[in-house]
């Protein structure tokens, strides 16, 4: 996992910027669905006074807009294989993830919430859904020093 | 497009636009295709595997017709491919489908209910009917398609 420390994000100036969380757009496997999910559990419902997200393949494209965000705002990618691309296509924008995740990584420290297939993640999925997202969220009080949560912890995060 | 023999394969390629509800349309009708109606025939590949991977995917429009689904006009799966791999025998436009069906409604991108699926359903309706024409036309031979 890509971090960079407290000090370092808010040296960064990003307390009143958005985060975005990009997941990959992968099509081929579960883990990619759940990666998505989580994505949209963070944005639109645990933190979406800060959180948005950005469409992958206009990063893949060059668009400038996607390029101005990524390489201006703080990032946390969610891919769902080794591949890694919402990762390693963030990082060719120019400024490279605060932090990345697996979802084959999460999978394999929660056994039981194995996801059933791409366009149904089922239960199993859905409980990883809500541990990635939950981690995701956690990340952006500590980097946003609790703003995202709407606290005034300073990023403790209470 | 160069191709040596006819493929037994079309490549179905989505925009799987995140930040926008017709991405998760283009996403799930593309599914839908692969799983249901082209089993074995409609092929895929993510779209940022093109930056990401290991440069085998390039290649992928010169082994198969590809078709691509955008779900708005950056048309982002269309020019990623013309950019990385090379030609797109068609392009569907979600939003420009969506017009000429009169669908006006706000959709979700999160949590696709009733009339999202409908929508996607008649989008691979559409994919389907782009691969049928593309086996009419000897452009790719499909020896028997089950899911049809």
């Amino acid at each position: 996992m890509n971090r960079f420390t407290v000090s370092e994000m808010r040296g960064r100036d990003t307390e009143d910027k958005k985060v975005y969380v990009i997941p990959c757009s992968g099509i081929g496997k579960p883990t990619a669905s759940v990666g998505r999910d989580a994505a949209y559990r963070v944005i639109e419902e645990k933190r979406p006074k800060i959180a948005d997200t950005i469409c992958l393949a206009l990063l893949t494209l060059g668009d400038k807009e996607a390029l101005e965000k990524v390489r201006t705002a703080d990032v946390i990618t969610i891919d769902g294989c080794a591949k890694d691309c919402a990762k390693k296509n963030v990082e060719a924008a120019g400024r490279p993830p605060v932090s990345s995740h697996r979802v084959p990584g999460y999978l394999k420290d929660n056994k039981d919430c194995k996801p059933e297939s791409v366009l149904d993640i089922g239960e199993g999925g859905e409980k990883l859904v809500e541990i990635i997202a939950d981690d995701v969220a956690r990340e952006i009080d500590r980097f946003s020093g609790g703003a995202g949560a709407g606290c005034d912890c300073k990023g403790g995060c209470c | 497009m160069e191709l040596q023999a006819k493929p037994a394969k079309v490549g179905v390629l989505s925009c799987s636009g995140e930040s926008e509800p017709e991405g998760t349309i283009t996403r799930n009708a593309v599914r839908l295709v692969m799983e249901k109606y082209y089993p074995g025939v409609a092929v895929s590949l993510c779209l940022p595997l093109y930056l990401a991977g290991d440069g085998g995917e390039r290649e992928f429009s010169k082994k198969y017709p590809v078709i691509t689904v955008d779900g708005c006009e950056k048309a982002c799966a269309k020019l990623s491919t013309e950019k990385y791999s090379g030609e797109v025998e068609y392009s569907i436009d979600i939003r420009r489908l969506l017009a000429e069906w009169g669908i006006k409604n706000k959709l979700s991108r999160s949590r696709p209910g009733e009339l999202e699926w409908e929508i996607t359903e008649r989008v691979a309706g559409e994919i389907v009917s782009i691969i049928d024409k593309l086996v009419s036309e000897g452009k790719i031979e499909v020896q028997d398609t089950p899911g049809q």
